[in-house]
């Protein structure tokens, strides 16, 4: 390590323009020292015969060329990992914290490993197709949009919109089918005190906060902590699944919070806006992310995410949601009229898709009519939309006996299949259960999407 | 050379690093020397990198692999090449990243699930031995791609020893029929006294097509196997499609479908900043299904290059030129090429990239001013073509490579610019729509909003193959007018639906409205998945939409002899006619001429029983 002295030139936004009297390497960690005391660290971002640019990832304000000290550690940002992180909060440094003061605790860590956050891309040839199943425990996920092992699906929400009770389940909830070890990584990305506190407490009332290691980056945090805290969690989630054989969970929230910190690194390295000002490499930088997911050949662990994000103003042609859908394998979009009606979790079915369920579910995973249900729900509910819509041009006393039976059914598959308390854990059984009792309220001969032999075993005869 | 020549000119092939930004770096000490797209090699761990800018004082260079770890004055070697593909046996079955790096070896070789940097296995293998077949004698004079030999590459592809291009000359050496490595001398050509001897592998430069004499009118077309598309929106060999869809309209299984079902001999799948995901299954089921025509697994005639969207953006940018320069070389071989890109929206997006750290002044959108001309260059590279050479009984050869380019617009907005750019130079434009997507419409293609210019190209092939049936004197050219009209007139019919209900149309228009649903639910959805639906040969489909159009016209004949709509709705061959898509066949044609003799029969029924007309 070398220290120079009081070479700052420039200081804008996060950047700091330093004058080249040193061998950096690129991507290299610098900490910067003040006299006060304060201990900031930055990366290495370009480096010419004149100058090198860092990028610093907590804020700048107090630095001046007069007061700082720049020390060059010669390594990239690496996380630091052990099997001592069940249970605990860290971070976007990899430091223990107290959510509730936001201090950083006295670490007694044992450091296992460090890695590079910045993670090597998966070799194409080298990834597994996902087939295996996992169970959330909530009916509209398992049942109709089943989550697959190395699969990653986001949830499109909006501001005001249960998502955080949605992942606080969803994480409390989660498990492989298997006797395997499963953890899962809680990532929370600009959130504020509030929610972050919540979800502590959720977790630690499930009894299950020996299988969740949290990273929390708060809402106050400088923004590039909030571009480094999903790679710190991924590169964690990696070591577990690939190096320990464990199937990982990562719940990332909010991916909006991650992209908004982008744009602004980007505006103040003045680059050359794309879409609503978010930079070019949006898509790319978003792939660096939702990518490192998936199942290796020869690994028996892998890692699956579930990246939540808020829709800006519901709109999903946003290039937030826009850009994360023409990655990830499917989406789940959360809808707002039922969400004022009532019903929890608030799914647009017909919005939302996983992309990798088709080659996952049926007999040997889940069930024998699992894929047919499905199907036949999304076809009966979309009905029941449209009856509703008629029932507004010729009164409800119009409507013939397969539409009134179409409504009866939309109406348990709202109350029941889709409305869930926030503490129920559903296992497939009872999913599938709920689901043939909505489908038993249409006539046998709608069921169209669904074989004669499973109506025939699992149909419910109305008395 | 003398030797302090020779000194000076070692000096500079050599640079060292003065700036480093994202994959972008720069370099002094060879700029006098270097050329743009010289590949270099960089620092110790061998990262490579291509040339693309040069100054008077220092050259400007992009990584293929991440930068992190460098250091200002780390040295850089001029390898004087430009990115090259190498070409020889040994690339069908196999996967390469977009620098035709060999991905499945690398795995192989290395048991690591990641990818690391400085790899520089070669593209084929060196060891592998290839049985050679010789097609010609010593002292026969060749030229620049005549057929010296052949390889069985595999099962269903023979790979033709082509002479290099540039050379000729008389034939002064070739190799015994035996097993050869692709770097074992397998024949000589001399010219004037000079003698050049040559192997299997050949290198050409991605950024430069491959000639050929002439270039032809594309008349056949790709077969394949979509209803939608082999009707109404065809393309011919040679041809060039853009496919633009925003996300879940299905692309991707458009792609996958046409690499499966159509009838090109070989194809080259470039997965172009996609999810690695969506290469792993590809993959799978190329190797799980199997071929009808030759009875062996698909990737026997496929090759796959994958650069998904977290491996590096240069390599990206590179690997559809890759693709397309495969494609070209197989197509020397005399044969049907399709390169299949998905997407050419990150390709375009990659450029983006790059120009933004080269602070170039940007046009729409941040892509660059040169976004139109790199589209064209890669679109230009299809065609028919007669080739250069002659096969081994002296005749001409053509062969021809067709591109279809999947497009991913932000938003579905077909405006911006890369959809809008690449709608100038492509011949064919297959626009997927969201909102039949969400109603489960596959394939999504929207047949008011989709094109092809190819029908008047390829109306003779398809006369060729006409089914006559004496009830209905309508050829496929016909068919298509008369398809495109019906559900034209649908389109115009909806609003006017919409206000006062189907019922008090006229009846006429009430059956435009009920032929134009069977044609969309019977005859343009088509299920990928369904193992009799996939692919539709040509006969089955003429006999499925002229069965229609029958309906249509003896329909239209009822309601002038009086007849009600409800009559023509209630024929119970209907029912059977909705279903051919999945219960038909391709070989059993026969039961669809059933079908049409029962629909005779219910329509004459249907007269008898009125007594041929039916007053109101």
């Amino acid at each position: 390590m070398s220290i120079i002295y009081g070479k700052i030139e420039q200081i804008v936004g996060p950047l700091l323009f330093l004058s080249n009297e040193h061998d950096a390497q690129y991507g290299e960690i610098v900490k910067i020292l003040t006299d006060g005391g304060i201990e900031r660290t930055g990366q290495v971002v370009k480096i010419d015969e004149d100058t090198i640019v860092v990028e610093v990832f907590e804020d700048t304000s107090g630095l001046s060329s007069e007061n700082s000290k720049i020390l060059f550690t010669e390594a990239s940002f690496k996380v630091k990992i052990s099997n001592d992180m069940f249970g605990r909060t860290f971070n976007s440094l990899g430091k223990p914290i107290d959510i509730n003061t936001k201090k950083v605790l006295e670490s007694e860590l044992i450091t296992e490993v460090e890695r590079d956050i910045n993670g090597a891309p998966v070799n194409p040839f080298a990834r597994e197709y996902p087939t295996e199943v996992i169970q959330t425990g909530m009916s509209v996920i398992d049942g109709l949009f089943t989550l697959i092992r190395g699969q990653k699906l986001p949830i499109f929400s909006g501001q005001g919109m249960p998502h955080n009770a949605l992942a606080a389940q969803i994480v409390t909830q989660s498990r492989v089918l298997t006797e395997e070890p499963f953890l899962i990584i809680f990532c929370g990305i600009g959130i504020i005190q509030d929610e972050a506190i919540y979800f502590l407490n959720r977790f630690q009332e499930s009894g299950n906060i020996q299988n969740i290691i949290s990273f929390i980056n708060f809402a106050d945090d400088p923004i590039m902590e909030r571009l480094i805290i999903p790679r710190v969690a991924l590169t964690t989630a990696e070591y577990f699944a690939f190096d320990k054989d464990m199937h990982v969970l990562v719940i990332l929230i909010d991916m909006t919070n991650y992209a908004e910190a982008l744009r602004e690194l980007s505006s103040a390295k003045e680059e050359i806006p794309s879409r609503k000002g978010y930079p070019g490499y949006l898509y790319t930088d978003f792939a660096s992310i939702y990518e490192r997911t998936g199942k290796i050949k020869g690994k028996k662990g892998t890692i699956t995410q579930i990246p939540i994000l808020t829709m800006p103003n519901d709109d999903i042609s946003h290039p937030i949601p826009d850009t994360s859908g023409y990655i990830t394998e499917g989406q789940l979009v959360l809808n707002r009229n039922l969400h004022k009606r009532g019903i929890y979790p608030p799914f647009e079915v017909l919005a939302s898709i996983s992309r990798l369920m088709k080659d996952a579910i049926g007999e040997n995973t889940t069930r024998e009519d699992h894929k047919d249900i499905s199907s036949q729900l999304l076809a009966s509910y979309s009905n029941t939309l449209e009856v509703r819509d008629l029932i507004s041009i010729v009164g409800e006393d119009g409507l013939n006996f397969n539409q009134r039976s179409t409504l009866k059914f939309g109406e348990i598959f709202e109350k029941e299949f889709l409305n869930q308390d926030v503490n129920e854990n559903r296992d497939f059984t009872t999913t599938f259960k709920i689901a043939w009792k909505a489908l038993s309220a249409l006539p046998k001969n709608q069921l169209y999407r669904i074989h004669q032999e499973f109506i025939k075993k699992y149909y419910q005869e109305q008395v | 050379m003398t030797i302090s020549n020779k000194k000076a000119y070692e000096k500079l092939n050599f640079g060292y690093i003065t700036s480093i930004n994202g994959s972008l770096i720069e370099i002094k000490g060879f700029e006098s020397q270097v050329r743009t797209h010289d590949l270099i090699r960089v620092s110790e761990q061998n990262i490579l990198g291509e040339v693309i800018q040069i100054y008077s004082d220092h050259a400007t260079a992009q990584c293929f692999e991440s930068t992190n770890n460098l250091k200002l004055g780390e040295k850089v070697t001029n390898l004087r090449e430009p990115l090259s593909m190498e070409l020889g046996p040994g690339l069908l079955g196999n996967v390469f990243d977009g620098i035709q790096r060999p991905l499945d070896i690398t795995f192989e070789n290395t048991n690591k699930g990641f990818l690391e940097r400085g790899n520089d296995l070669p593209s084929l293998s060196r060891v592998k031995k290839w049985h050679f077949v010789p097609k010609k004698n010593i002292n026969d004079i060749v030229s620049s791609g005549d057929i010296i030999g052949t390889v069985q590459e595999t099962l269903v592809i023979e790979h033709r020893i082509m002479v290099p291009i540039g050379i000729k000359g008389k034939l002064s050496f070739i190799a015994k029929e035996g097993d050869y490595t692709i770097k074992d001398k397998l024949f000589c050509v001399k010219e004037k006294k000079v003698e050049k001897s040559f192997n299997m592998l050949q290198k050409w430069p991605i950024i430069k097509n491959r000639p050929y004499k002439r270039r032809e009118s594309p008349i056949e077309p790709l077969i394949t196997g979509m209803r939608v598309i082999d009707l109404l929106f065809p393309i011919a060999k040679g041809g060039t499609v853009a496919v633009p869809g925003g996300f879940g309209t299905g692309k991707t299984v458009i792609q996958q479908s046409l690499a499966k079902w159509c009838n090109a001999d070989v194809i080259v799948f470039v997965g172009c900043g996609e999810r690695g995901n969506e290469i792993a299954d590809v993959l799978k089921q190329f190797i799980e299904i199997i071929d009808p025509k030759s009875g062996t697994a698909l990737l026997n005639r496929i090759v796959l290059i994958a650069n998904t969207s977290n491996m590096p953006v240069s390599a990206r940018e590179a690997s559809i030129f890759s693709g397309v320069t495969i494609g070209e070389y197989y197509r020397d071989m005399g044969y049907d090429v399709a390169v299949l890109a998905d997407s050419t929206s990150r390709w375009a997006e990659s450029l983006r990239e790059i120009s933004g750290l080269l602070e170039e002044m940007p046009a729409e959108e941040g892509y660059p001013a040169y976004l139109p001309s790199r589209i064209s260059s890669f679109y230009e590279r299809a065609g028919v073509v007669n080739l250069l050479g002659e096969d081994t009984a002296n005749r001409e050869r053509y062969g021809s490579l067709t591109i279809i380019g999947s497009v991913s617009p932000p938003s579905g907005d077909f405006s911006e610019p890369v959809t809008a750019t690449t709608k100038r130079f492509v011949q064919a434009f297959w626009a997927l729509d969201a909102s039949l997507a969400y109603s489960k419409h596959y394939p999504a293609i929207n047949w008011l909003n989709s094109y092809s210019n190819y029908p008047d190209y390829i109306v003779d092939w398809w006369s060729n193959r006409d089914i006559f049936w004496p009830e209905i004197n309508l050829d496929w050219y016909e068919s298509r007018d008369r398809v495109n009209n019906i559900l034209s007139q649908e389109n115009e019919l909806r609003n006017i639906m919409q206000l006062i209900g189907e019922e008090n149309l006229p009846d006429d228009q009430q059956l435009i409205l009920f032929i134009s649903k069977l044609i969309r639910n019977s005859f343009l959805i088509q299920n990928a998945f369904d193992d009799i639906d996939n692919f539709t040969d040509t006969k089955k489909l003429l006999g499925q939409i002229k069965l229609i159009l029958l309906l249509y016209k003896e329909g239209m004949d009822l309601l002038n002899s009086g007849y009600l709509i409800e009559d023509i709705k209630n024929l119970e061959v209907i029912n059977d006619i909705l279903r051919i898509s999945y219960s038909i066949s391709n070989d059993n044609f026969s039961d669809i001429e059933k079908l049409k003799k029962r629909l005779n029969n219910e329509i004459e029924s249907l007269k008898l029983s009125y007594g041929g007309s039916r007053e109101k």
